[in-house]
Order: structure tokens, then sequence, then C-alpha cells
């Protein structure tokens, strides 16, 4: 319970930081969509051992915040909530995977133990390129994009339908589950039985409001199609955002920057 | 001019698990009148302004809107013709923004986007809301959300406005600024409402609706004296109609 | 359990994607097509009314842990299988991006695990079944607990499949599996009660919601259509596995090497992505540990150091180039897929 209220205060957090005004709020929702997601493609692709080409990448969502004026700590409160669960799915490498991949003078670096801090990375890297997406676009825009995409319009409006609806029926929940832990002691009362009722009427009240809200939407001549209008457009700067973004992607997918430094440091060395 | 008449005869409704919810309304509306229905909870108020503009059928009996009457061929113009704002305005407002709320109407009415856009402009204007235009509805205070929706049924330039609860939920300022509204629209205006000192102050006439059928029919001052019909329909007279606690004056019943 | 971005292979991730995109378009036709538009603010609550109800949580008896509701087979009974798969989707998309649960390129994997089985096999191969309309809730219990259980018995063991194909995470096979079925019996049999319950509760206060959904869509199943995109789903993703299994260089590799090649021939003389390379160095955790060889030169050189980390991939028999070629021509096909759209609409 505690998490999906702290999530939807996150989610309301979120969602009004959308509403500012920067040179990357004001781009086409379309190019954002795109740049994220080839971004997180290029982060993922890496093999699993790889650990120095990932680091590169944290430009993105660091040049983001910096530039649409978000506050990072909204982006760090999200990696402390997702990293723990990424930890703990790593931590199998380790346990598996036992054979030394690296050394350091006489310390050797199992594979597993290379891996997991590569998954703890590329959990940070996503995570926060995909937050930065949201609280500088907005959940509508990117349905916008998405539909812009080409994504049916039924899925579009069903997910506008559901973010509209979050907030009321959340607050439904909660106050509905309050009511309960309010009468309910020693635990009693918190059983199935009395769950199964009251999410019962949790349903039925939902599904009342549908029938009111599909009233509201036949009283004002809906027949069934949704009407967009046209707003934003994919114009010079939104071009000059993508390839740009994606050309630095390709760059460093393809040249392990550290790397390559280590290569010409010891070259220099040996 | 019998254009705008709203005319209901003999309205009967049963609900599928066979309730009883209307059971021969009858009643005419003229042209620019300002009319409150009122009642007991259960008394049949929803059900019927449901069926002003057709969401729910008759079981018997007529609606007419105009010299049209309310039939499954007619439902477009009769929507167009009747805006109706419900009582809950986080069910009317489910577009992204509000802005994308007002238009949704116009836009399915087909009208040019020069149009669309000259209609939402006004109608936010009107309720003065211009500045909410890009919010997203849950961002909105109640009096906020209640305006906005009024605005998304005023962009479809209907004649006859029809509000469930206008005022419920709202604070008094709220209350007062959206009573000072309604008193501006030169529509035909429709009301249910528990609110009886608004009704006193916005209409001219008031139905009194009891399980089903229409107790009472006339000026509100005339009904809210009548305390043994008030009674018989679970109601009391307007607070400024009732003595006051402190003093004990009798209040304005004259 | 949502499967996260960190564990998945762009190859993976694409298959899944290209499954439940395909899926999602057919479901958005089919509700177009066969259900009123009485249905579209229905399933936008609905999908509300999923995360409302996780927000209320029950004591799940006799262990005093609490647990909540998962929702997937609750909306397919409620809404049918399409409209179910599209409410289901839609809540994850918006679970990806705002509470990071899953994330957008696993997105594909988590609508498919959660959506796909407990709407197209669970409901209507299972449930319907044991509870055809008019059952007694005694039937309907058994149905929602039997359903619920296969639907997120598969759902797991897709899990499985997909994370080990994936190959980032080291839990072989075997492990994962007898550690992910047990654990997903036990959520599947509370989210079969809970279902029951809300089933039981539903059918009793409205019986005509219980008894509506089947009637409208037991017509437009579709087993048939449920049973080729399974076949070919399936094929695919034997195709896939075999393709990363194989281990043999393939020209995807060749094409990669040779353009990593060229890149790093040309890096080195750009003094300012030289600068931010030492900054970089001077951060990285490991900056040297893919040193296995003396440094070559040139394209040599860059091949040797791909090398590297697939030859400790060798051992799990996974391709890395294979994963880097599928998320390569997965960045291009959407880049060209892109322009050429632009080009269209200008």
């Amino acid at each position: 319970m505690a998490h999906i209220e702290t999530a939807l205060r996150d989610l309301n957090r979120l969602d009004l930081l959308a509403g500012g005004d920067s040179a990357i709020h004001r781009l086409d929702p379309r190019a954002k969509v795109l740049v994220t997601l080839v971004y997180i493609v290029s982060v993922v692709s890496f093999g699993r051992y790889e650990v120095s080409g990932l680091i590169p990448f944290a430009i993105f969502p660091l040049v983001m915040v910096a530039v649409s004026g978000l506050p990072p700590g909204i982006v760090v409160r999200k990696l402390l909530v997702v990293l723990p669960f990424a930890a703990l799915v790593g931590l199998f490498n380790p346990l598996f995977d036992r054979e030394p991949l690296l050394s350091f003078g006489s310390l050797a670096v199992s594979g597993g133990w290379v891996s997991f801090v590569s998954i703890i990375l590329r959990a940070a890297l996503t995570v926060g390129g995909a937050v930065v997406l949201v609280a500088v676009t907005g959940f509508a825009g990117v349905c916008r994009a998405l539909q812009r995409f080409g994504v049916p319009r039924a899925f579009v409006v069903q997910l506008l339908f559901l973010y509209r609806y979050i907030f009321v029926l959340g607050d439904e929940g909660i106050r509905m589950s309050r009511a309960r832990e309010l009468r309910s002691f020693a635990g009693r009362g918190m059983g199935l039985r009395a769950y199964g009722s009251l999410l019962g009427s949790l349903l039925l009240r939902t599904w009342d409001r549908a029938e009111r809200i599909h009233m509201a939407m036949l009283s004002r001549g809906f027949q069934g199609e949704f009407h967009a209008r046209r707003e934003s457009s994919f114009g010079r700067r939104e071009m000059a955002f993508t390839a740009g973004w994606c050309f630095l992607f390709m760059l460093l997918r393809f040249v392990n920057v550290p790397r390559l430094i280590g290569v010409l440091v010891t070259g220099v060395f040996r | 001019m019998s254009h705008h008449i709203v005319e209901v005869k003999d309205l009967r409704h049963s609900y599928p698990d066979g309730t009883e919810a209307l059971r021969g309304v009858s009643f005419t509306i003229h042209h620019g009148e300002s009319v409150a229905v009122i009642g007991a909870n259960g008394a049949g108020k929803s059900t019927l302004l449901l069926h002003l503009n057709g969401y729910l059928p008759p079981t018997a009996g007529e609606v007419r809107i105009g010299d049209t009457p309310v039939v499954r061929t007619t439902l477009n113009e009769v929507r167009r013709t009747v805006g109706m704002v419900f009582q809950d305005p986080d069910d009317q407002l489910f577009m992204p923004t509000v802005g994308e709320d007002v238009a949704f109407g116009p836009l399915n009415l087909g009208l040019p986007p020069g149009e669309v856009e000259r209609r939402v402009e006004e109608s936010l204007a009107r309720v003065g809301a211009g500045h909410l235009r890009d919010k997203p509805p849950y961002r909105l205070s109640g009096g906020e959300k209640k305006r906005a929706a009024i605005a998304t049924v005023l962009s479809m330039s209907p004649d006859i406005l029809v509000m469930d609860e206008p005022t419920a939920g709202l604070d008094p300022f709220a209350r007062r600024q959206l009573m000072g509204l309604l008193r501006e629209f030169r529509h035909t205006k429709i009301f249910t409402s528990h609110d009886l000192d608004m009704v006193l102050e916005l209409c001219e006439r008031t139905i009194v609706l009891k399980e089903g059928l229409v107790a009472a029919d006339g000026p509100p001052r005339e009904i809210f004296r009548n305390a043994e019909l008030l009674a018989a329909c679970h109601l009391e007279p307007p607070f400024s109609m009732q003595g006051c606690p402190v003093c004990g004056n009798k209040g304005c019943q004259r | 359990m949502h499967m996260a971005d960190a564990l998945i292979s762009p190859a993976v991730g694409a298959v899944l994607w290209t499954a439940t995109a395909g899926t999602i378009a057919c479901c958005a036709r089919k509700v177009r097509q066969n259900l009123d538009e009485r249905k579209v603010p229905l399933m936008g609550v609905l999908g509300a009314f999923v995360f409302a109800a996780q927000m209320i949580n029950f004591t799940i008896p006799g262990t005093g842990s609490s647990g909540h509701l998962g929702g997937g087979l609750l909306l397919a009974v409620l809404l049918g299988p399409h409209a179910a798969f599209l409410t289901i989707a839609s809540v994850l998309v918006v679970q990806a991006l705002f509470f990071a649960d899953g994330g957008l390129l696993a997105l594909g994997c988590n609508i498919f695990n959660l959506g796909f089985f407990p709407a197209f096999i669970a409901y209507p191969l299972v449930y319907r079944a044991i509870a055809p309309a008019g059952s007694s809730q005694g039937r309907r219990t058994a149905a929602s607990l039997a359903a619920a259980v296969a639907g997120l018995q598969l759902g797991a063991f897709s899990v499985v499949l997909e994370t080990v194909v994936s190959g980032i995470s080291a839990l072989p096979f075997s492990s994962f599996v007898l550690l992910m079925q047990p654990i997903h019996l036990a959520i599947g049999i509370v989210e079969g009660l809970v279902t029951a319950a809300v089933v039981g509760f539903m059918a009793k206060a409205h019986p005509e919601i219980i008894g509506a959904a089947p009637r409208s869509v037991r017509g437009d199943v579709g087993f048939r259509q449920v049973v080729v995109s399974l076949l070919a789903v399936a094929t695919i993703i034997a195709g896939v596995v075999s393709w990363c299994a194989s281990g043999k260089p393939d020209g995807l590799e060749w094409a990669i090497a040779s353009v990593a090649g060229k890149g790093e021939l040309k890096s080195p003389t750009d003094g300012v992505h030289g600068g931010l390379a030492t900054l970089q160095n001077k951060i990285a955790f490991f900056p040297e540990y893919s040193f296995p060889k003396p440094a070559g030169q040139g394209a040599k050189e860059a091949a040797a150091l791909r090398d590297a980390p697939a030859e400790g991939e060798g051992r799990l028999g996974t391709s890395v180039s294979g994963i880097v070629g599928g998320g390569l021509t997965l960045a291009v096909a959407f880049l060209i897929g892109f322009l050429l759209r632009r080009r269209v609409a200008s």
C-alpha cells in the first residue's frame, strides 16, 4: 500500500514537472520518445560484462536534466526505489558466475561481479532515461507521440482514460482502505472476505462512473470516434535534437571511450 | 415561441430490476424559463434528467424538445440543443486538458478548426476559466472543475441547459460565484438540486417530484410555504425562509 | 514479476515488442468492430480501478503477510479477452513510465507475460471451460483458481525464458525455473482467491455484469487466432534462441566489427572526445578490465576487444554480436522508418 501511495505521489510530481517550460519541454514529444527509445536500446545492447562502455551514456539524462531545469532529486529518488530490485536480481550473478574475469594486481574479480555492476548501471541508465522522458514530456505528450507513430487510436484513448481516472479512483481506493483499517482491530477485518466485498464495491462504483462518463460523452455528441487536433510539428529543431542524440549514442555504442583512453595510456607506458 | 419548449407527457420509466422510477410525469417548460426539479433522494430527479437528452428511453410516454420528439433517430439534434452538466465534474472532464475537453463537443459536431478554436475560447471566457485551458482536470479545484464542466457544454451552444445538482460540494464562495454565472445565462435552464436557497434565488418555477410523480408545480416561494407538502416530500423550506435560530425572527415567510 | 530493461537483450525486447504491438493492433481493431463504444470509458476506468485496487491489501490467511490483486484475470472476466488485453497493456505502460516497474524496452515482455496469458489463455481456455456462463459460485471459485494459477505459471515461465535467452543474468535456466514457478504458484492461488471473491460479489450485486461479458465475446474469442499467434510467437522466440545460441559469427558481427573498427581509428584524433574520455576513464569502475590481450592496433584490435566479452559469454552459448546486431537493426529500423514517415508526411 505504501508503495502505491508513494508511487501515486511521484506520478503527481512528475506530471507537474511536465508542465514546465524549457527548450526541451517545447520539443515535439515524438523527438523525445524516439531519442529515449534509441538511448535505451543502445544501453541494453552492450554485452553482459560491459561496464566502462556504459558509463558515457549517463550524459543523456544528465544533459536533459540540466537543460530542462528538472530538479535532479526526482530522478535520484526514482533510482533509489528501483535499484534495490535490480541489485536483488543481479546478486545471483556473483553466485553463479565465479570465474575470474579480470584482476587488479593480486585481487581477482569474478565475471559475476562485473556483470552485477553492469546490471546496476543498465538499470540506473534506462530508468533515468525513462523518468526524464516522462518529466519533460508528460503522459499526454507521450500518448500523442505514440498515436502519431501509428499506435491504434483505441489504445491511445485507453491510455488517456486510464491516466485521467488514476487520480480519481486512486483517491477512492485510499479512502475506502482507510475506512476499513480504522475499523479493523488486531488484524481482524483484513481478511479475504472483507477484501472481496471492499474491492467489489469499489468495482461497482467504478462501473457506475464509467456509465456516467459515457453519458457525458454521449450528451456532447460522441459517436464512437475521437477527433484530434494537430498541434505541434516535427521541425528543424526536433530533427537536430533527434539526429544529434542518435549520432552520439551510436558513437558511444561503438567507440568505447574509456577503454580507448586505457589503450592509449597503456600504449604510452608500454 | 414554441421552438424551445421542453414537453414531457406521461413519462414512465422502469429500470431492468423492476424499480419504477417515473410513474407518469407531465410538464411543459417554455423558452427562457428557469426551472428547478426538487424532491427527496430516489424521487426520480436524475432519471427524469436523463430522459431530456435521450440517454434513457422512456418505458412509456414522450419527451419533446421544441417540435422534435426525443427518439433514437433525433438524438444528435436533441443532444446539440440540450446541454447536460453532470453532478460530478470528474465524470464530465475526461480529456487530458480543459481546453481539449471543451473542444470535444464541437469536434464531434464536425465544426471546422477555426470555429472550434473560437468556441473554446469564448466558452472558457464566459465562465471565467480562460487561464485553466492548458491544465489537466485533476489539477482544478471543485469550483474550477464545475465551471470548466459548464464550459464544455456551452461550447456546443445549446439552447437548453440541464444541470444535476450544480452547487453540490462547492464551498460558499464557489457556490456564490457559480450562481452569479448561472443568473447571467439567457438559456432555458433546468436544475435538480437540494440547495433550496439557490432554487429560491435562481428559479421562477419549481417542480416537486415524489415517488416518480409530480407532487407540485409552481413558483418556489409558494411551494416552500406549503409546510404540509414539503413534509410529505421529505423536504424543508430553504434556510432563508426558516426562522432565525439565534434571534427567533420568523424569517422571510411573507 | 516485471521484467526490467536491465535484464533483457534488445533482440528479445524487439521480438516481444513486435508480438505485443501486433496483439494490440489486433485487439484494437476487434474492440472497435465488435464492442459497443460504451466500453471506451469502461476500459479506461477499469484500468484505473486496477491501480486503486492495488492500493488496498488483505491479510493472507495463515501467513500474516499481505497480498493484493493483480487484476489480469478479473479484467478478462469483466471485459472479455480483447478489451482486457488492451486494458492490461495500458496499465503496464503507465507502470513502466511512471513507477519504473519494468522499463520501456521490457514493456513488450511485460505486456505479453502479464496480458496475453490471462486474457487469451487462462480466461478462454481455462476459466470458461470450468465455469461457463451461469455457473455456481463454487464453480467460479474453482475456475478462478485454476485460471489464475495457469496464467501466472505461463507468465513466470515466459519471464524465465526471456531472461535466459537475453543472457544478462547468470541464473541458469533450471535454477531460475525452480525459483520462479513455486513463487508464482503461491501468487497464483492468492490471485485466484481474490478474483473469485470479487467475481462472487459482483455476481450477487450485479449479476448482469458477470453474465454480460462472456455473452458478448463468446463468438469472437477466435481460438484459431489465439493458437496461430501463439505458434507464431513460439517460432520467433525459437528462432531468436537458436540465433543467439549458435555462437557462430554471422554477417552482422562482421559488419559491426568493421564499423567499430573505423570508429576506433577515427576517434583518438578527436581532441574533445579524447578529453571527455580521459575524464570518464578516471571515474570508470574497471577502466582496464577488458585488456586480456596486449593491445594490437586498428581494426584487429577492435575485433579483439569485441571478442573479449564474447569469450566470457561463450560458456553460455550466447553471441554478443547477435545481441548488438539486434539492437542496431532495431535502432536503424526505427530511424529509417521515422525518416520515411516524415518524408511521406511533408
